[in-house]
């Protein structure tokens, strides 16, 4: 699967490399959105795109994300293979109509006649001092739609491959990139074209102490708290979901067994987000394993503070994560 | 700037040929029948809820049969005659108003994809699909259907805006009836036409009296044809009036007067065209009765085939998910059909 040749790379030119060697590959292939055309995207992921596939291919949409998430649900439906940009995670709402009413519902209402083989990539999350409604982490809204994907890659090297599996999937994936780790995260990418399997959770540290459970921007930090952690002489583990719907509960799940004690991480606001599933199926599913109650360290049941001196303290850090492990170790 | 209302019918002129003609009529006859059919169904317990369309047959029929072999129709839900037209079959529509899974699977060669439950989210996914056939050099024209209330919602306005952006080739047709469901046209909009604001995305607008088959057909060939050569896509308002109720639920002496539905039913577009056969010396009564024979015989084997279709398997609520079944879907998939809960077999 991994090449041998690498080379380093940040997480978006991880993924510009992923889109345009899916543009090279097939014809079907579509990129559009706001910006992604001549601007080459707010954050420059497609950037030079245009200029190497054209304008048919590669396109600006007007400002209205209901109307790209339509087009590139009737461009699934015509046989394309359309992946949208829509700015910012939290500019999806205008769009939920789509998403929840469509989007993941024709393969059923149809009774497979019509898939949607599309890719929506939004950015998401916090950390880098964005405005308002730009640091929004929506996956639950997502992942609690019939139909759909949603993969959250937490590394350049990972994200390329995951995006190639994702344009090449036979269903309608939500692909949200941190943007924390768009410039943060470098990493070891792989030449040439290779996809990574979705639905697939990673083990990327071993311990005895605990499990950290976490995906996307929240993995470095899991991994920081751990480091941490090591040098008090805790081992603990770390697992990366990358795909959450659908989600790898055998991994999942033989992880939390191991250790008795599960952390799970995530940025959005604490209620009915995500990590709220992922506690409920280690309670379903290896309650009588557990030594100490499932832990939840996600963002505070506010709005993403769009005050740029305490925005750090709303989203989880190595320190939160730390403490979080001291107490399920205590008790 | 106001437009003028495209008519043919009550002025004496018949600006088709004689097949064409009947075609028309035959389509919009046999559309009549099913509603009426379906309606009986439905109150006898042997049909799920029903959105009837009886009034509109022209507006639906006079687009279906303009539209070509390759085209395709993204339909609202009250488009039953529009995917008769089409050639979606009896029986397959019949189970798909039972709520029967095996009528919402529409066969390959049926270019329609599902009625849309939502309101306009059909619109900017037509813009889509229409984009594709240029994308894959297929040249395809698509039709989509919405009514006057659902002009005001923003996915009408999104899509309008990139169909003209896009110039992709469709035809969006508002078949403006007067209500959304209890709600008239007064409370929706201030504009007269709704056409008119075709100008203001940059597209073609044409009112058409939406009785009058002649009128919907001929505008919609026109629309067809600017869309496939490239000219762009068209809002064809066709002026109409629903004379059943909006849904099998609905009682709609409760917001219209029996004066306003007599007025309306007058201007029947099924008996205006047939008027105006007769008065060609093309119809009958003779062919009339032979027809209705023809059509009796043709739904009575569709009723009988849709009543042979299998009880749905309960596993099915998991089918169709994803193109292949994930863990989720699968262990609630065995358990369905082995009879049992999933809380069973966790």
């Amino acid at each position: 699967m991994v090449k041998e040749k690498t080379r380093v790379l940040n997480l978006v030119q991880a993924i510009h490399e992923a889109l345009d060697l899916a543009l090279a590959r097939d014809e079907r292939v579509l990129v559009f959105g706001e910006d992604v055309g001549r601007l080459g995207g707010v954050f420059r992921v497609t950037e030079g795109l245009q200029e190497k596939y054209g304008e048919n291919r590669v396109f600006d949409t007007p400002l209205a994300e209901s109307g790209i998430l339509g087009l590139a649900i009737g461009l699934a439906m015509g046989g394309m293979r359309p992946v949208a940009e829509i700015q910012f995670a939290g500019f999806l709402y205008p769009a939920l109509d789509q998403i929840l009413s469509h989007l993941g519902r024709w393969r059923h209402r149809s009774r497979g006649r019509v898939g949607l083989p599309l890719v929506v990539r939004a950015p998401y999350g916090g950390g880098v001092h964005t405005p308002e409604q730009h640091a929004d982490s929506p996956e639950a809204i997502l992942c609690h739609t019939p139909g759909v994907k949603v993969v959250i890659p937490s590394s350049p090297e990972r994200a390329k491959g995951l995006l190639l599996a994702a344009i090449e999937d036979p269903d309608p994936v939500f692909f949200l990139e941190a943007i924390k780790l768009y410039r943060g995260a470098r990493a070891e990418v792989p030449e040439g074209y290779y996809t990574l399997p979705l639905g697939k959770a990673r083990i990327l540290r071993e311990g005895k102490a605990a499990t950290l459970i976490g995906y996307g921007g929240m993995v470095e930090v899991m991994l920081e708290a751990a480091e941490v952690a090591a040098k008090e002489g805790v081992e603990v583990m770390v697992v990366d979901l990358e795909t959450l719907v659908p989600l790898d509960e055998d991994t999942l799940l033989s992880a939390v067994k191991e250790t008795g004690r599960a952390i799970v991480v995530y940025e959005a606001m604490r209620t009915g987000g995500f990590g709220a599933e992922i506690a409920a199926r280690i309670a379903e599913g290896a309650i009588d394993y557990l030594q100490a109650p499932v832990v939840r360290v996600a963002g505070y049941d506010a709005p993403y503070p769009p005050f740029s001196a305490i925005e750090h303290l709303y989203r989880p850090g190595a320190r939160r994560v730390f403490a979080a492990l001291r107490r399920v170790l205590r008790y | 700037m106001k437009p003028k209302v495209v008519r043919y019918l009550d002025r004496g002129e018949f600006p088709l040929g004689a097949e064409e003609a009947l075609a028309l009529y035959r389509a919009m006859r046999r559309a009549r029948f099913f509603d009426e059919k379906a309606m009986t169904l439905q109150r006898q317990g042997r049909l799920g809820v029903y959105a009837p369309f009886m009034g509109q047959e022209a507006a639906q029929v006079g687009v279906a049969l303009a539209l070509g072999e390759g085209d395709w129709v993204v339909p609202s839900y009250r488009e039953s005659a529009l995917l008769l037209a089409r050639g979606l079959p009896i029986h397959t529509l019949l189970l798909y108003w039972r709520a029967h899974p095996a009528g919402w699977r529409f066969p390959e060669g049926v270019r329609a994809v599902n009625p849309y439950i939502p309101i306009a989210t059909q619109i900017p996914q037509a813009v889509g699909l229409a984009l594709a056939g240029r994308h894959r050099g297929e040249n395809w024209v698509v039709a989509t259907s919405i009514g006057d209330g659902g002009t005001s919602e923003g996915d009408f306005h999104e899509g309008l805006n990139f169909a003209a952006v896009f110039q992709a080739p469709v035809l969006f047709l508002v078949q403006n009836n007067g209500y959304a469901i209890s709600v008239p046209k007064s409370r929706q909009m201030r504009v007269e036409y709704i056409a008119q604001r075709a100008e203001g995305y940059g597209m073609e607008g044409v009112v058409v009296d939406g009785n009058d088959a002649f009128a919907v057909y001929l505008e919609a060939k026109k629309a067809v044809e600017r869309a496939r050569k490239g000219e762009g896509p068209t809002l064809l308002e066709a002026l109409t009036y629903r004379l059943a109720p909006h849904t099998t639920s609905d009682d709609p002496s409760r917001y219209r007067s029996k004066e306003e539905e007599e007025a309306w039913r007058r201007k029947d577009p099924v008996l205006r065209l047939r008027k105006a056969l007769e008065e060609k010396g093309l119809w009958g009564e003779e062919r009339e009765r032979a027809l209705l024979q023809e059509l009796e015989e043709e739904f009575e084997r569709e009723l009988a085939r849709a009543d042979s279709a299998p009880e749905p398997r309960p596993e099915e609520i998991v089918e169709h998910v994803y193109a292949d079944m994930g863990p989720d879907q699968r262990r609630a998939w065995e358990a369905l059909r082995q009879g049992l809960h999933v809380e069973e077999v966790w």
